[in-house]
């Protein structure tokens, strides 16, 4: 501060204004980057998918062509409903994972010996990368030494060979995502009940209250923050799913486990591919569809400002 | 506590919950334990049909030996090394510099900004792809580490300012009153008041990045196409390529590979799940 007193005029008109530039200047680079490498590149998607493009030569302008011919699939038969199909199965199946993480979080909540170590060691799956965690279920769910299959012939069933059979593939894949993610709602959960009031379950106690009237009365509103991040995370896990596909069945058999991101990357850049307007047309119907949680989330959000 | 704590209810009771508890944890993470198993069994024991016995022979060694002595596996996970390890800095810098104007600073664009981040952070990546493969081609950063840690930095950036934005707010905002009082420049506020402050952020923050960078598939796939820069991730399916069908190999190759984010979870556990929770759950 000794310093600015050898250039009195701009120094003071900074100090002057400096609570007003300060948040702009500690703005800058990061919404610089964000602003290029991702806001900008939602509004060029969005642009492109009104183009027919191979990634090198001229764009061609077609208007709605690429949604039109995703509508009626005169490219691929049966691949965009197939996807979306699979999209919904995913979201909906996907949120098992916080009912089976909060199961998990009751079932580890005590204090015996050693438990922490348990804990850490159930909530593994999600640090693992989710190839990992594909290549892991695949082999698992091999036809010929798989455990599953395995496990199926001691009790004399199987085999089955989940991820070739077009009706049982996208649950295999699924189930297989379920594990990490259902980690990850443990995880929540344990944090949340952490901080459970004890007086209200004693409270809640000499009430009655016991089990399941417990939990459903005293316990889970006092859950709801871990509760609405286990959904949203949940949410965006489903919709993001990719790995998985891509390393487990590549979209087969006859693309009966795509969804709209694999599906996407298939005809944008895969061998098959390399039509860049057809796939962001794609990519604007998945991103029009987490726009209707985004903007859920994001109302959520500016309720709880508010309510500061 | 809830539910009821095991050491108030009967003697059976507690004993029957101790035994499950090992019980469901090797149910739990079968998968994983098969893994385990296959990465230390000779390749015999494939030819024979011995999945699930005993190792006729431990070749643990020989194994891991091969994944690091014999493939392509080192120079995947330096890669993946020097992709993460940048993007952890960057994105940590940008976004205690960004959460920092959002947390302390009243203006009106103040909430939308946030907002921005936020929600970018949640789009799917499809929607980037291919704009964001121009660019890094155009920059001449296509096939390079350094253009994946850019975008990683960037994307990043989203959730990192949510947290940290979160975490500044929560600071009593007296001691930033009274630095304003005596004078101190809003840089040196932000240098020697709330950063102090952030550490438990900061190291959360970067625990978590780096597994969730360490983790990432689409876009080691989406930028890179070779062994001078992909990522582990990326990487092992080539691997897997080379040792088709040898599956004590794969498996060893895909414990090493899931190694390094395992480990920075279990030394940094506490600040991972506060991490993890995004800082809304105490």
């Amino acid at each position: 501060m000794t310093v600015s007193s050898d250039i009195p005029e701009t120094e003071s008109w900074f100090h002057r204004n400096q609570q007003r530039i300060a948040p702009w200047l500690f703005l800058a680079p990061g919404i610089l980057f964000f602003a290029v490498y991702v806001i900008a590149p939602v509004f060029q998607s969005f642009n492109l998918s009104l183009y027919e493009w191979d990634g090198l030569g001229e764009k061609t302008y077609v208007g709605m062509r690429n949604y039109e011919d995703l509508y009626w699939e005169y490219v691929d038969r049966d691949a965009f409903f197939t996807s979306l199909k699979n999209n919904v199965l995913w979201l909906f199946l996907y949120l098992l994972a916080i009912p089976a993480g909060l199961f998990i979080a009751l079932f580890l909540n005590q204090t015996v010996r050693g438990i922490r170590i348990y804990k850490s060691l159930f909530f593994f799956p999600f640090v693992i990368s989710q190839v990992v965690v594909g290549l892991v279920f695949t082999w698992f769910y091999d036809p010929t030494f798989g455990l599953l299959n395995t496990m199926l012939a001691w009790v004399g069933l199987g085999p089955i060979n989940v991820l070739g059979n077009e009706n049982l593939v996208t649950y295999g894949i699924v189930a297989a995502g379920l594990w990490p993610q259902t980690a990850y709602c443990m995880i929540l959960y344990l944090t949340g009940l952490n901080a459970v009031d004890p007086e209200q379950i004693e409270a809640g106690r000499l009430d009655g209250a016991k089990g399941w009237s417990m939990l459903w009365n005293i316990i889970l509103p006092q859950l709801r923050p871990a509760t609405f991040i286990a959904f949203v995370v949940t949410i965006i896990g489903a919709l993001r799913s990719f790995d998985l596909i891509s390393i487990m069945t590549q979209g087969g058999p006859f693309g009966s486990s795509r969804v709209l991101a694999y599906y996407m990357f298939e005809v944008a850049l895969s061998e098959y591919g390399f039509r860049m307007g057809y796939g962001a047309a794609i990519a604007v119907v998945l991103f029009l569809i987490m726009l209707c949680f985004i903007t859920y989330f994001l109302w959520s959000m500016y309720r709880e400002e508010k309510g500061h | 506590m809830f539910p009821k704590p095991i050491e108030k209810q009967s003697q059976a009771a507690q004993v029957a919950y101790k035994s499950l508890l090992p019980v469901a944890l090797a149910f739990w993470l079968a998968p994983l334990l098969a893994v385990a198993l296959f990465s230390v069994k000779p390749d015999a024991d494939f030819t024979s049909g011995n999945y699930w016995g005993l190792p006729s022979s431990f070749e643990g060694a020989t194994n891991y030996g091969q994944v690091f002595f014999n493939s392509d596996m080192p120079r995947y996970l330096l890669n993946s090394f020097m992709i993460t390890i940048p993007t952890v800095i960057g994105a940590v810098a940008l976004s205690s510099m960004t959460g920092f104007a959002l947390g302390i600073y009243k203006f009106r664009a103040n909430l939308w900004i946030f907002f921005m981040f936020v929600a970018g952070n949640f789009v799917p990546f499809q929607i980037l792809m291919v704009p964001v493969r121009d660019l890094t081609l155009e920059l001449g950063l296509y096939n390079t580490k350094t253009g994946l840690v850019l975008f990683h930095v960037a994307f990043q950036t989203g959730f990192c300012t949510l947290f940290m934005r979160n975490f500044i707010r929560a600071l009593p905002f007296e001691l930033i009153e009274a630095a304003r009082v005596e004078g101190v420049s809003e840089w040196r506020i932000f240098w020697y008041v709330v950063l102090p402050l952030m550490k438990p952020a900061l190291a959360a923050l970067s625990v978590l990045i780096f597994t969730f960078i360490w983790n990432d598939y689409f876009w080691a796939v989406v930028l890179t196409q070779g062994i001078e820069s992909q990522p582990v991730t990326a990487g092992i399916t080539s691997f897997n390529a080379q040792f088709r069908a040898a599956y004590h190999l794969m498996s060893a190759g895909s414990i090493v590979a899931a190694l390094p984010p395992v480990a920075m979870f279990f030394l940094m556990q506490r600040h991972f799940i506060a991490g993890l929770t995004l800082g809304a759950v105490k």
